[in-house]
């Protein structure tokens, strides 16, 4: 995984990973990846495998994915609805917080 | 160790089918898994359902769990298994499928009872082999976030040692949380993971954060809320006013005429970083009671001078 910023600072916030790297972190295959590529559940920059690249939200996208896979046994089409319907979900909540109304 | 009622943690009878168990089980997992469920309770209860199918999904440790029988009379604090028991029970598998919080450790009761002796396959100690990552969660306070902190974490861990045993560790981590972190971001901590056999490197601890809800802010991103309180002379005649911020207390140009419910943006007040975020004041007009007669003085005042109808736009 790539450097921090600051070499002297020991814990870090990760960066971008590649893709090899997100395959370690979810612990997870690269076929299993590529499955969250081609149902959008994660979007990762640059053009090819070698030179994939997944900011901090496709990163936090997988490991959920990973998660509710394991935990709850939901296969990928499920699992990129769940994932959209719980962003929108938390989207609606921040909104309803706005107005003084968070549940 | 404490006696755990597995039984009640999932709802059902003891002379459920396992059909009825696992239907419980899947329900309670839906309902309280952490990533569908933010509430304070929601993670422990998710492991504690976890845990609970672990020994009541699988027939075997189901019977031998049955053997131990229901719930001692004094509270079931201090629970000893019966003499024999953990003699002739011995479970080889380590528990699968029904994962907790991702490597958090289950109860003492679980861990004494249906863990011990579990040994995983195809490893010996002679192998030279890397430690696993780790993953946990960390709470922080939106201070914490905004001023960077230090934070020594406990975690009770199962590890494997030298002779490929699990066994239970309390571990404590120091951790140096970043300045401007924000919620969902991963922090990782070299080498803190589970140690390496033989030789081989540790894995890495990787610490994903999330905030504490706060009575005062929001936080979207890297932007935070404020509902900030003004006088409806306030509202009306505009001024400065001073608000808290996480970053300390600010002045705030109310602007003349505002209404409730409008947003001020103070830009880079929101959480520091490259791009730092804004802090957004939303204007909630608050009244002040008449209770003395130079109040009430005042408000027949306005009532008389003003010509306002605050129900004029009311379609029926």
């Amino acid at each position: 995984m790539k450097k921090a910023k600051t070499p002297t600072d020991e814990d870090h916030l990760m960066e971008e990973l590649t893709l090899h790297e997100l395959c370690r972190f979810c612990d997870a295959d690269k076929a299993w990846v590529v499955e969250l590529i081609e149902h959008g559940v994660v979007e990762p920059h640059g053009t090819g495998e070698a030179e994939y690249s997944f900011g901090q939200i496709s990163v936090l996208r997988a490991r959920k994915a990973r998660r509710l896979e394991r935990d709850l046994g939901i296969n990928m089409p499920g699992i990129a609805l769940a994932l959209d319907l719980l962003e929108e979900r938390d989207h609606l909540r921040r909104l309803l917080g706005r107005f003084g109304l968070a549940s | 160790m404490d006696y755990k009622d597995y039984y009640k943690t999932l709802g059902v009878d003891r002379t459920a089918t396992q059909d009825e168990i696992k239907k419980a089980y899947r329900k309670l997992a839906r309902k309280y898994h952490p990533d569908v469920n933010s509430d304070g309770g929601a993670d422990a209860r998710f492991k504690e359902a976890g845990e609970a199918f672990a020994v009541l999904g699988d027939a075997e440790k189901r019977a031998a769990y049955d053997e131990l029988g229901a719930e001692p009379q004094r509270g079931g604090q201090g629970f000893r298994p019966p003499p024999n028991w953990e003699q002739s029970h011995q479970f080889s598998d380590p528990p699968q499928g029904a994962g907790g919080p991702d490597d958090a450790a289950f109860s003492d009761f679980f861990e004494n009872l249906f863990r011990s002796g579990s040994r995983a396959e195809g490893q010996s100690s002679r192998m030279q082999a890397a430690g696993r990552d780790q993953h946990a969660r960390v709470t922080l306070d939106i201070g914490d976030a905004f001023n960077g902190a230090s934070r020594v974490l406990t975690m009770r861990v199962p590890e494997m040692d030298d002779a490929g045993r699990l066994v239970l560790k309390d571990r404590s981590v120091s951790v140096k949380i970043p300045k401007g972190v924000r919620e969902g971001q991963h922090i990782r901590l070299k080498g803190k993971g589970s140690p390496g056999m033989g030789g081989g490197p540790a894995g890495d601890l990787f610490l994903e954060v999330a905030f504490a809800p706060h009575p005062t802010y929001r936080i979207d991103g890297r932007d935070i809320y404020v509902d900030l309180p003004v006088a409806p002379w306030e509202a009306a005649l505009g001024g400065k006013v001073v608000m808290p911020t996480p970053g300390g207390e600010v002045g705030i140009t109310i602007p003349k005429n505002a209404r409730a419910g409008q947003k001020l943006r103070l830009k880079g007040r929101g959480l520091p970083g490259k791009s730092a975020g804004d802090l957004y004041a939303v204007l909630k007009i608050v009244n002040p009671p008449a209770t003395t007669d130079a109040g009430r003085t005042l408000y027949e005042q306005m009532a008389k001078e003003m010509s306002f109808d605050p129900r004029k736009n009311m379609e029926t």
